[in-house]
């Protein structure tokens, strides 16, 4: 493992997409940075811009509204760019896989490199999605 | 010529500056984390973030904007920082006795970060940049005038002495300035003008990461985001050493007042850490008023006890 992937690994910043979601991925994602989980032990950060960003975590079911603006924030990020999808919308579409408005779920429009399913994931569950991640690269 | 160039370059000056600087913004990160009961991230975190940043990620340029100007300025408030901070460390560890009118100098060096942020973000063509560079620039006008009135408090208080040298002689053959009536409303004054400096939070509007996304650094990514980094992390050394400097005895390097140097540094940055932790963002209007009404007050009244004597 070379110097500059180490580094990578060591410093992750997530920015957060949010699809059509039901809010309940986004309460998970917001736990695992309080003081009972704290992500920054790892060195991940919650950043506000996408030009920041390392890794894209998208939840919730991504419909017609919301595909161009997910690709735009992709093409936005500065590469390399890990891209996570959580809960079970984000994997498959969940129960919303059958509506009129469903643009299909996150791997067909962006790449993907971990999936956390769930309904919703619990933070230990997206804790061990990010452990895999890392272990990946 | 060669002797200079390692001053510049090496210690005290850049490479030195650099890795204090990051290991005091860890130490930043840890008592933040200490304070919201989290365990917080590890040593070298500011390092791996650095070279992740300089050595890993894509450098993005604005498609509208002034791409020459964007890259320069990160450039530009590495090299204000490294500079001051050459001028502020010379004296301080007393390595040479600076030059005739340095505080002066370093008054202006160490505007040159804030200033060349606010180029770079309205270069970039954001409108979010936009508004956090506004925001940077009133800050700026607010602090600027209380700092000079703090070096006018400083330079009254040490006998008419504009050199920095000479004003921590002063300190060491005598009381440390602290230790007067005036020294304590200094101190109090210029830990806020720190806090707006360095952009930590009662006044960190110019980069509310909640409001409007990270501000003035907004469409920065990859190198030139390190080398911004790299200027805050610089700038987090500095400051807290110029104070020390001015108004707490300076350094002497030699047997147990080495470890009360140390002390005197990391007593600065947890008194900023903490009052960055417990205090919320206020608005430009509000900070304005604050530098301007009250700080104003305090420092003038603290020049007039010094020219008292007290």
């Amino acid at each position: 493992m070379g110097f500059k992937s180490y580094c990578f690994k060591k410093s992750l910043w997530l920015f957060h997409f949010g699809g059509a979601s039901c809010n309940n991925c986004d309460i998970e994602i917001l736990d695992c940075l309080t003081p009972r989980y704290d992500l920054e032990r790892f060195g991940m950060l919650l950043v506000g811009s996408i030009r920041h960003a390392d890794v894209l975590l998208v939840n919730g079911s991504i419909n017609k509204k919301d595909k161009p603006r997910l690709l735009e924030i992709y093409e936005q990020a500065p590469k390399p760019v890990l891209v996570v999808a959580i809960g079970a919308c984000g994997c498959t579409g969940g129960i919303f896989a059958e509506g009129y408005t469903f643009a299909g779920p996150v791997d067909k429009i962006i790449p993907v490199d971990a999936y956390i399913p769930g309904c919703p994931p619990k933070p230990e569950a997206i804790l061990a999605g990010i452990v895999k991640l890392l272990g990946k690269n | 010529m060669g002797t200079n160039l390692f001053y510049f370059l090496v210690y005290p000056g850049f490479l030195f500056m650099a890795v204090i600087g990051g290991l005091l913004s860890w130490f930043d990160r840890k008592i933040t984390a200490g304070v919201q009961f989290r365990k917080g991230p590890p040593l070298l975190q500011p390092f791996y973030d650095f070279f992740k940043l300089l050595l890993v990620k894509e450098t993005i340029l604005p498609a509208r904007g002034a791409k020459g100007l964007f890259l320069a300025a990160p450039v530009f408030a590495v090299f204000g920082a490294t500079m001051a901070g050459v001028f502020i460390l010379l004296p301080l560890l007393n390595i040479t006795s600076g030059f005739h009118g340095d505080l002066i100098v370093i008054f202006y060096l160490l505007t040159i970060p804030s200033l060349s942020y606010v180029i770079g973000a309205l270069s970039s063509g954001n409108p979010l940049a936009a508004v956090g560079a506004s925001r940077e620039m009133k800050l700026i006008l607010s602090y600027e005038l209380t700092f000079l009135l703090v070096m006018v408090g400083i330079i009254i208080k040490s006998g008419q002495s504009i050199d920095l040298y000479q004003i921590i002689h002063v300190q060491q053959s005598g009381v440390p300035f602290i230790g007067s009536v005036s020294g304590v409303l200094l101190f109090i004054v210029v830990i806020f003008c720190l806090q707006a400096k360095l952009a930590l939070v009662p006044f960190d509007m110019p980069e509310a990461e909640t409001e409007i996304s990270d501000g003035i650094f907004i469409e920065y990514s990859g190198t030139p985001y390190a080398m911004i980094k790299l200027s805050k992390y610089i700038l987090f050394f500095i400051l807290p050493a110029f104070v020390m400097a001015i108004l707490m005895n300076g350094t002497l390097l030699e047997g147990i007042n080495i470890l009360w140097a140390v002390l005197k540094l990391v007593a600065v940055v947890l008194l900023l850490t903490l009052i960055r932790n417990t205090n919320p963002r206020v608005k430009i209007k509000q900070a304005m008023r604050f530098f301007f009404v009250w700080m104003n007050l305090l420092v003038i009244i603290a020049i007039v006890l010094a020219i008292l004597g007290l």
